[in-house]
C-alpha cells in the first residue's frame, strides 16, 4: 500500500473528506442520470465529439460558470476566517491552500474561459463566417483547458492543493519549502490548459485575418471582433513566456534543475520576471475582449453608431504594445534600482492614456444617445464609475516610489479587484444576458437580471472599498489571521457582508437562468435587442453553418445599415456548403493529457511514458487521417431555413 | 532537374546544414564565453530567418504584409523582454 500513500492529502480536514464524498456522489449521480435518461449518445454525439465553434463556446461557458462558484466559494471561506480577529474557522495551511486555488481558479479556469466562450460563439458570427479556421483545433483547445482545469481542481482531494500563491514564487515554490505536490499539479495544470489557450490564439488570429465576410475589410470589423483579434495576438506573443516558465519550474521541481533556486546558479527572482513577463499582458487578455463586449453593448442600448471607431482600434493595438513594456512594476520593492523602477512607472502610467481614450469614446457614444436601460447596460453603465476606482488606485500602485507603501497589502487586494470585477465579471455577465437569446433562444428576465446587476456592484462596493483602508493601515495580503489591537476588525468584517451579498447576487443570477428557462417566452426574433452587427442577422437558433448566403458587408454596422438604409445583406442563392466532421480524437486526447498530466504530478515515470506515446499517436493519426469534411446539400439547406423562418 | 531541385531551397538546405555544424562547433571547440555566445546568437537568428522564408515560404502569399508584421513584432517584445530583463535583473540589480 506504500505506493499509494503518495495520493493521500498531506493536511486533512474534516470538510477535505465531505468534499471527497460530495465529489463522489456527484460522479456516481451524473453517471446514474445519464444512464437513466440515455443521455450517453446523446452527449458524446452532439457535445463530446463537436467541432461546431457555437457548442464549444457554450461548453467554455458552462465551465466557466462551474468554476465562478468554485472560486466563488473559496473567497467566502476566506473572507468568513478574516471577518474576526484571531479567528479559528482555517488554519494557515488551509487559508494558503485556499487563497492560492483561489487566484488561480479565477483568473485562468473562469475569466479566461469567460472571454473564450464569448469570442467563440460570437466571432464567426460577427465576420459572417460558418466557423473559425481550424475547427478541429478549437475542440483540442477546449478540451485541453477542460482537463488543465480538471486536473487542477482535484488537487485538494488527491495529494493536495498548491498553497504558494497564485503567483506561485520561488523559492517557496521550490522542492525545499512546498513539499507537497501541491506546486506540481500547478505547473502541469497550468501548463495543459495554457497549450489549449495558445492554440485558440492561434486559432482566431486566422479566423480573423483569413475568413471575414466580402466586403468586410480590418477597418469595417465590429469592436469585439477588433478586440478579439488584439487579445489573440497578445495571447499569441505572451503564453511561450508562461510555457517555458512553468517547464522550467516543472524541472526545477521533479528533474533537479537549478533555474530558480537559491544556489548553484540559481536565481529565484527570474521566476518573479518571468511569470509577469506573461503576467502583465494576461490581464490586457482578459480586459480587451471586455472592453469589446463593453463597446458593443453601449452602441446597441445607447442607439448609436460607436463613437471614434479609429481611435478605440488605434488606443487596443497602443495597449497590445505597451502591455508587455510595464511587467516589472509588480515587483518595485524586489531591489532593482530607481532607474528600472522609473522606466516601468512611466510606461504604466502612459497605458492608462489608451484606456483612457476608450472610456471618453463611450461616454461620447452615451452623449446624446436613446439610452435605453436594459441588465447588459446596466452592467456597463455600473461598470464606469466602479472600474475608474479601481483604474486611480492602480495609477497610485504605478508610481514606484509611493508603491514602497501599498506593496503586498490589502490596498493592492483591493485594487486588482476593483479592476478585475468592474471590468471582466460585469462585461461577461453583461455579454452573457446580451447573447443569451442568441445561444440558447430565449431572453434571461430583466428584472432578477437587474436586482442582480445591482447587488454585484454593491457587494463589490462593501466588499473591496474597506480593503483599501486596512491596506493603507498596514494589513498585509495573505495573512490568515490578526489581532485585535491592530483595529483591522471592523474592516473586514464589513468586507465578509460584502462578499455575502455579492454571493447573493451571483446565487440570484442562477435562479434567473432557472427561472427564465421554466418561464421565459420562446417566441422572440433573431434580433431582440435591436442590434447593430451580422451576428444578429441570422437565424435564431443559429442553424450549423451560421449563414445560408455568406453576407455582403459594407460598413462597420452591416445589419443596422440593412435594417434602416436598406442595404442588402444576403444576395445570390443557395450553394452547397462545406462543413468539418465531427471528431472523437480531441477528446480522447484530451483525456490522454489528464493522465499525462496526473503521471507527471506524481512522478510516476512508466504511465508518462506510455500516455506521452498515446498523446503522440493522436497527433499522427490526425496527419494521416484523411477527412475532407462533408456536404450539406441545398435541399437541406432550404429544409432548415423554412422551417427557422417559420419559427420567427 | 530544376523542377527536382529548385536551386533556391536546396541553396537554403545546404545553408541551414553548415549553420548547423557552425553552430555545433561552440560545444566541441574551444572558444570563450564571449565568442561562442556570439556565434550561437548569430547562427539562431540567420537559421530561424532561413527557415521561415525558404522553407515556410513566408513572403510567397497575398498575407505576406500580415505575416513580416507579425515577425518584425514578435522581434522587438522579444528584444523587449530580454533588455528589460537584463536591466531589472542583473544590470540594475
Amino acid at each position: 500500500m506504500d505506493y499509494f500513500d503518495r495520493f493521500a492529502i498531506p493536511h486533512p480536514s474534516p470538510v477535505i473528506y465531505a468534499s471527497m464524498v460530495a465529489i463522489g456522489i456527484t460522479v456516481l449521480a451524473i453517471i446514474a442520470g445519464l444512464t437513466y435518461f440515455k443521455k450517453w449518445g446523446y452527449l458524446w454525439r452532439e457535445w463530446l465529439t463537436t467541432v461546431d465553434h457555437k457548442r464549444i463556446g457554450i461548453m467554455y461557458l458552462i465551465s466557466a460558470l462551474l468554476m465562478l462558484f468554485r472560486g466563488g466559494v473559496d473567497a467566502i471561506m476566506l473572507r468568513a476566517q478574516l471577518s474576526v480577529p484571531e479567528n479559528k474557522l482555517l488554519d494557515a495551511q488551509h487559508y494558503n491552500e485556499i487563497f492560492s486555488t483561489h487566484g488561480v481558479v479565477m483568473i485562468l479556469f473562469m475569466a479566461m474561459p469567460f472571454i473564450i466562450a464569448l469570442m467563440n460563439f460570437v466571432v464567426p458570427l460577427q465576420i459572417g463566417a460558418r466557423d473559425v479556421a481550424f475547427p478541429r483545433l478549437n475542440a483540442l483547445s477546449f478540451w485541453l483547458f477542460f482537463m488543465g482545469a480538471m486536473l487542477f481542481n482535484i488537487s485538494f482531494v488527491v495529494g493536495g492543493s498548491p498553497d504558494a500563491g497564485w503567483t506561485s514564487y520561488f523559492p517557496l515554490a521550490g522542492n525545499e519549502f512546498s513539499e507537497s505536490v501541491g506546486t506540481n499539479y500547478y505547473m502541469i495544470a497550468i501548463q495543459i490548459a495554457g497549450i489549449g489557450t495558445l492554440m485558440t490564439g492561434i486559432n482566431f488570429m486566422t479566423t480573423i485575418l483569413r475568413m471575414r465576410a466580402p466586403g468586410m475589410t480590418l477597418m469595417k470589423m465590429p469592436m469585439f471582433t477588433w478586440s478579439s483579434l488584439i487579445t489573440n495576438l497578445i495571447i499569441v506573443f505572451a503564453f511561450p513566456v508562461l510555457t517555458v516558465t512553468l517547464a522550467m519550474g516543472t524541472m526545477d521541481r521533479l528533474f533537479g534543475t537549478n533555474f530558480f533556486t537559491t544556489d548553484n546558479g540559481g536565481m529565484d527572482m527570474l521566476w518573479a520576471n518571468l511569470f509577469w513577463v506573461w503576467g502583465h499582458p494576461e490581464v490586457y487578455i482578459l480586459i480587451l475582449p471586455a472592453f469589446g463586449i463593453y463597446s458593443e453593448v453601449i452602441s446597441t442600448f445607447a442607439r448609436r453608431n460607436l463613437y471614434g471607431y479609429k481611435s478605440m482600434v488605434a488606443s487596443m493595438v497602443a495597449i497590445s504594445f505597451l502591455s508587455f513594456l510595464v511587467w516589472a512594476h509588480h515587483f518595485f520593492t524586489m531591489g532593482q534600482g530607481a532607474l528600472t523602477n522609473s522606466i516601468f512607472s512611466i510606461t504604466t502610467m502612459a497605458i492608462a492614456v489608451p484606456t483612457g481614450v476608450k472610456i471618453f469614446n463611450w461616454l461620447l457614444t452615451l452623449w446624446k444617445g436613446k439610452i435605453v436601460i436594459t441588465t447588459p447596460m446596466l452592467y456597463s453603465l455600473l461598470f464606469i464609475p466602479l472600474f475608474t476606482l479601481g483604474g486611480v488606485t492602480g495609477v497610485m500602485l504605478g508610481m514606484s516610489a509611493a508603491d514602497y507603501q501599498y506593496h503586498n497589502t490589502m490596498f493592492l487586494v483591493a485594487h486588482f479587484h476593483m479592476v478585475i470585477i468592474p471590468g471582466v465579471i460585469f462585461a461577461m455577465l453583461a455579454g452573457l444576458t446580451y447573447y443569451w437569446p442568441k445561444m440558447f433562444g430565449f431572453m434571461l428576465n430583466e428584472r432578477i437580471g437587474k436586482w442582480a446587476a445591482w447587488l454585484i456592484a454593491i457587494g463589490t462596493l462593501v466588499a473591496f472599498m474597506p480593503m483599501f483602508f486596512s491596506g493603507l493601515d498596514g494589513q498585509a495580503r495573505r495573512m490568515y489571521t490578526y489581532s485585535e489591537s491592530t483595529g483591522f476588525g471592523i474592516y473586514n468584517m464589513i468586507s465578509f457582508i460584502g462578499a455575502l451579498v455579492l454571493a447573493v447576487g451571483f446565487v440570484l443570477i442562477v435562479y434567473n437562468i432557472y427561472y427564465s428557462t421554466r418561464y421565459a417566452s420562446r417566441d422572440i426574433s433573431s434580433d431582440p435587442w435591436d442590434a447593430r452587427s451580422l451576428e444578429w442577422a441570422t437565424h435564431t437558433p443559429v442553424p450549423e453553418y451560421n449563414f445560408a448566403i455568406l453576407p455582403q458587408v459594407n460598413s462597420t454596422e452591416a445589419l443596422w445599415d440593412a435594417k434602416k438604409k436598406g442595404h442588402v445583406l444576403f444576395k445570390g442563392e443557395y450553394e452547397k456548403i462545406h462543413m468539418p466532421n465531427n471528431s472523437g480524437v480531441p477528446f480522447i486526447m484530451g483525456c490522454i493529457f489528464f493522465a499525462w498530466g496526473f503521471s507527471f504530478v506524481f512522478g510516476m515515470w512508466i504511465p508518462l511514458i506510455l500516455t506521452t506515446i498515446g498523446i503522440f499517436a493522436c497527433m499522427a493519426l490526425r496527419s494521416f487521417e484523411k477527412d475532407h469534411g462533408r456536404y450539406i446539400s441545398v435541399e437541406e439547406i432550404e429544409e432548415t431555413e423554412t422551417k427557422l423562418r417559420g419559427a420567427n | 532537374m530544376k523542377e527536382l531541385f529548385p536551386p533556391k531551397q536546396v541553396m537554403g538546405f545546404v545553408l541551414s546544414l553548415t549553420l548547423t555544424v557552425v553552430a555545433l562547433s561552440v560545444y566541441f571547440l574551444n572558444m570563450s564565453f564571449a565568442v561562442g555566445m556570439t556565434v550561437l546568437l548569430v547562427t539562431a537568428f540567420v537559421q530561424a530567418g532561413l527557415q521561415l522564408v525558404v522553407f515556410m515560404h513566408a513572403g510567397e502569399s497575398e498575407d505576406k504584409a500580415a505575416i513580416y508584421t507579425n515577425v518584425y513584432y514578435g522581434l522587438a517584445l522579444a528584444l523587449i523582454t530580454v533588455f528589460g530583463t537584463l536591466l531589472a535583473m542583473v544590470w540594475d540589480m
